[in-house]
């Protein structure tokens, strides 16, 4: 009589819920998973190693590419590591506006896990009405950066510049009619500012509708409550941050427990789960879009009644005006300085992390006085939580390694960097 | 007016061709086949023409209902005529696609798992009645021959997700078996509560029992059956939330990964052929079939033409349990596999073999209006 084994199945890269290049080895009895294998690096960049080859500013636009959902935050802790070398703080002012950026991506963070989330549980029409309102973050991206993803906005010593007086409109085209172009242009007539404004009274609303949608649906909710229950103590033993640990029911948020820029100063809470089902941190997450709003609120009528500079005045670090360029020796000594030396860090080792959407990144960042690095290295936390799968899945069936991918909100370009 | 196309066809082509083509002693015989393929063609032709623009259908709506506008491209001669040729577009671009049987593939079963799935979707239509003349076989064990056919069609799945000899179709085709068979059992009991009703398997005499007026209709002493049957009937067709054998973030594509092309095409007809069966049967069995909605009305019941039975009422109701299935596909999540079974065995049967109970009941005591 033949051995009777269990199934092998390979689980991506090619697979639409595989949030990338994700490929998971599983093992089978019958639908019930014995044994999940995550493998990595499909996606591997060598981001860490370009790093140490360029000057600290060419690096922003590859932190950017990291967590490619969550892009100012991935620059925000880069930003930061180099600002604590350096010891500088930058203008208050530019602090509100990481502050206010960051909450917009945490915003577009869970926008996206939100729709992914739902369509691997099959709720299609999520994804849609999600990336409805990122559309309107990613243009605050783009009106503010040029880019709508990949912004490189985030500087060491503030932000690239100010907040734009006025709103980048639409354009009638031959397929955008007058009529068409004036609903789309009605909420952009004011400052970026008003615009955020318009959506952050907007957007509980939308964020009720998704919940009238998932929260109290049934199907929705046989699919995520008691699955991958993730227990407080095997949380913070897996090194879970973020959502993930919150969701379990840890009360722990950088935002709150390590102050970084403003957090500090502004109203805000921070959601915890009871179970640690996928549902309870689909529910923390959903909060915390919420709570981000409100965020996103105060810091635009902090930054609507402060104007001030946004970076600091210092021309080691910072390129000067491009004007003054023109007629000022120094200034133009400076610019090809910054331009194509950089600017040197003093030797050192630093950490800083920040409470990324997904949980707590941080860079390690090691400096030999030269203009590059000498080390840098990614605390992503998708890897830690990734890590965890196998334990998660285990005993559960093949579906619901669909919904925990989801609820891990796995992005490959942290994990494989 | 379709009764009087078709015996002018009959009269004039039909006739001269056989009595030109076949000998004398043949040619009732001839006549007869000749007449019933023309009769079958007289449904299967709408009926294809139906599945290609429920695709159309179903992308417009769910792209409605999620903010978007669907296909509006495609159109006719250089008229965009909001994306109305895309169905044919898509069945073109599938016909020259090459059908790639995968090396480990059983070949002989691989070619038939399409048809498999196809016909008994197809041939159910033989004893759907769509006006109280109008049917192809008015055959007194109907709503059996509709049990029997709609049974065959998961061994279409089941011989796909075998001869793929992949892991997913296999996967998927264990899920259609075991998810088919136990719906198949709600079904089966929530037919038998309608031949209660009814007292005839025939799914004319069904209809005409039903007649009077709206809240004559089965849907209303059936209630609970009539929503065990429709729901079953997503579940049967394989359709969201029940979609399990194909989950798309789960199985890729269930089944049928391992198939392209037409024979993809094949199993896609067939899923919406099937669609529109279910539509239909629930049109007969609980809401009256081609009986008007406004019969037995005080003021809409007395204008003749909103009274009346007619074949478009029929199609009205099929059109609305058709938007529904798109309907449920927009908004519900996927059901996990062994929660479909939980619900298959643990909610719908009793609630069948209950109603069985509570209708025999009425029936016996008559109960008005339905069963004196």
């Amino acid at each position: 009589m033949p051995e009777i084994r269990n199934m092998t199945m390979n689980f991506g890269p090619q697979h639409p819920a595989a949030h990338g290049v994700l490929r998971l080895v599983l093992e089978m009895d019958g639908e019930v998973i014995e044994r999940a294998d995550p493998h990595i690096g499909l996606l591997h960049r060598a981001t860490e190693k370009l790093a140490e080859s360029k000057p600290y500013n060419q690096s922003i636009g590859y932190m950017d590419r990291l967590d490619y959902v969550s892009m100012m935050c991935n620059e925000h802790a880069y930003v930061l590591a180099i600002e604590k070398l350096l010891g500088i703080t930058p203008p208050v002012r530019a602090r509100y506006i990481r502050v206010m950026f960051d909450e917009i991506t945490r915003v577009l963070n869970h926008l996206m896990w939100l729709g992914a989330h739902g369509l691997d549980i099959g709720a299609m029409s999520m994804f849609l009405y999600c990336f409805r309102e990122r559309e309107d973050l990613m243009d605050c991206y783009e009106a503010v950066s040029g880019t709508r993803m990949h912004a490189t906005y985030y500087r060491p010593g503030g932000v690239y510049r100010d907040l734009p007086a006025e709103m980048p409109r639409y354009q009638e085209t031959s397929n955008r009619s007058r009529a068409e172009v004036k609903k789309l242009n009605e909420k952009r007539q004011g400052s970026l500012l008003d615009f955020i404004a318009a959506f952050v009274e907007r957007f509980p609303g939308c964020i009720d509708e998704y919940e009238t949608l998932l929260t109290d649906n049934r199907i929705w909710k046989q699919r995520t409550v008691g699955i991958g229950v993730v227990p407080p103590e095997r949380a913070i033993e897996l090194g879970f941050t973020g959502p993930m640990l919150r969701g379990s029911g840890v009360e722990w948020d950088l935002r709150r427990k390590q102050p970084y820029e403003v957090y500090d100063q502004l109203d805000f809470a921070i959601p915890v789960g009871v179970n640690g089902d996928c549902y309870d941190r689909y529910l923390v997450r959903v909060e915390e879009m919420r709570q981000s709003t409100a965020i996103i609120s105060q810091c635009v009528d902090w930054l609507r009644d402060n104007p001030g500079p946004v970076i600091i005045d210092d021309h080691k670090l910072v390129p000067p005006q491009r004007e003054t360029m023109k007629d000022d020796m120094e200034s133009l000594i400076h610019h090809f300085k910054l331009f194509t030396e950089g600017y040197c860090v003093p030797e050192g080792e630093v950490y800083a992390a920040v409470e990324h959407p997904k949980g707590e990144f941080g860079i390690y960042l090691v400096s030999d006085g030269a203009n590059k690095p000498y080390r840098l290295k990614v605390r992503a936390p998708g890897f830690v939580h990734l890590s965890s799968l196998d334990e998660m899945v285990q005993g559960h069936m093949l579906a619901d390694v669909v919904a925990m991918i989801g609820t891990q909100d796995i992005v490959f370009g942290e994990i494989d960097r | 007016m379709l009764e009087n196309i078709f015996n002018l066809i009959s009269e004039h082509i039909l006739g001269p061709a056989v009595g030109l083509l076949v000998p004398a002693g043949y040619a009732s015989n001839a006549l007869y086949t000749l007449e019933v393929l023309v009769k079958i063609s007289a449904i299967l032709l709408p009926l294809l023409f139906c599945v290609a623009y429920l695709t159309y259908a179903e992308r417009k709506i769910i792209g409605y209902i999620q903010c978007r506008l669907g296909p509006n491209r495609v159109g006719f001669f250089g008229f965009r005529l909001w994306g109305l040729g895309q169905p044919i577009a898509d069945v073109v671009k599938l016909i020259f696609k090459e059908i790639i049987i995968p090396a480990g593939a059983n070949k002989r079963l691989f070619v038939i798992a399409p048809i498999l799935a196809m016909a008994p979707s197809l041939a159910a239509w033989a004893v759907i009645p769509f006006d109280e003349t109008l049917v192809l076989a008015d055959i007194n064990a109907g709503l059996l021959y509709i049990l029997a056919l709609t049974s065959l069609a998961v061994y279409g799945v089941i011989i796909a997700g075998w001869a793929s000899n992949s892991k997913y179709a296999f996967l998927g085709a264990m899920r259609s078996a075991a998810q088919i068979v136990s719906y198949e059992i709600a079904m089966g009991f929530a037919l038998v509560c309608v031949l209660i009703a009814a007292g005839s398997l025939n799914l004319g005499r069904i209809t005409e029992a039903q007649s009077g007026s709206i809240l004559h209709w089965y849907w209303l002493p059936l209630l609970p059956i009539f929503l065990v049957y429709f729901i079953s009937g997503v579940a049967e067709t394989n359709r969201a939330p029940f979609d399990v054998a194909e989950g798309e973030s789960e199985l890729v594509a269930g089944f049928h990964v391992e198939y392209g092309g037409m024979a993809f095409s094949i199993f896609f007809m067939a899923e919406y052929a099937n669609m529109v069966l279910i539509s239909v049967l629930t049109a007969v069995l609980f809401c009256g079939g081609w009986l008007s909605p406004f019969q037995g009305m005080p003021f809409l019941g007395d204008q003749p033409f909103l009274s009346e039975p007619n074949i478009a009422w029929l199609l009205i109701k099929t059109s609305v349990f058709l938007f529904m299935f798109l309907w449920f596909r927009a908004t519900f999540p996927r059901y996990r596999y062994d929660q479909i079974m939980r619900l298959g065995w643990k909610v719908f049967l009793p609630i069948t073999i209950i109603w069985i109970v509570v209708v025999s009941g009425m029936v016996v005591a008559g109960v008005g209006p339905w069963f004196n």
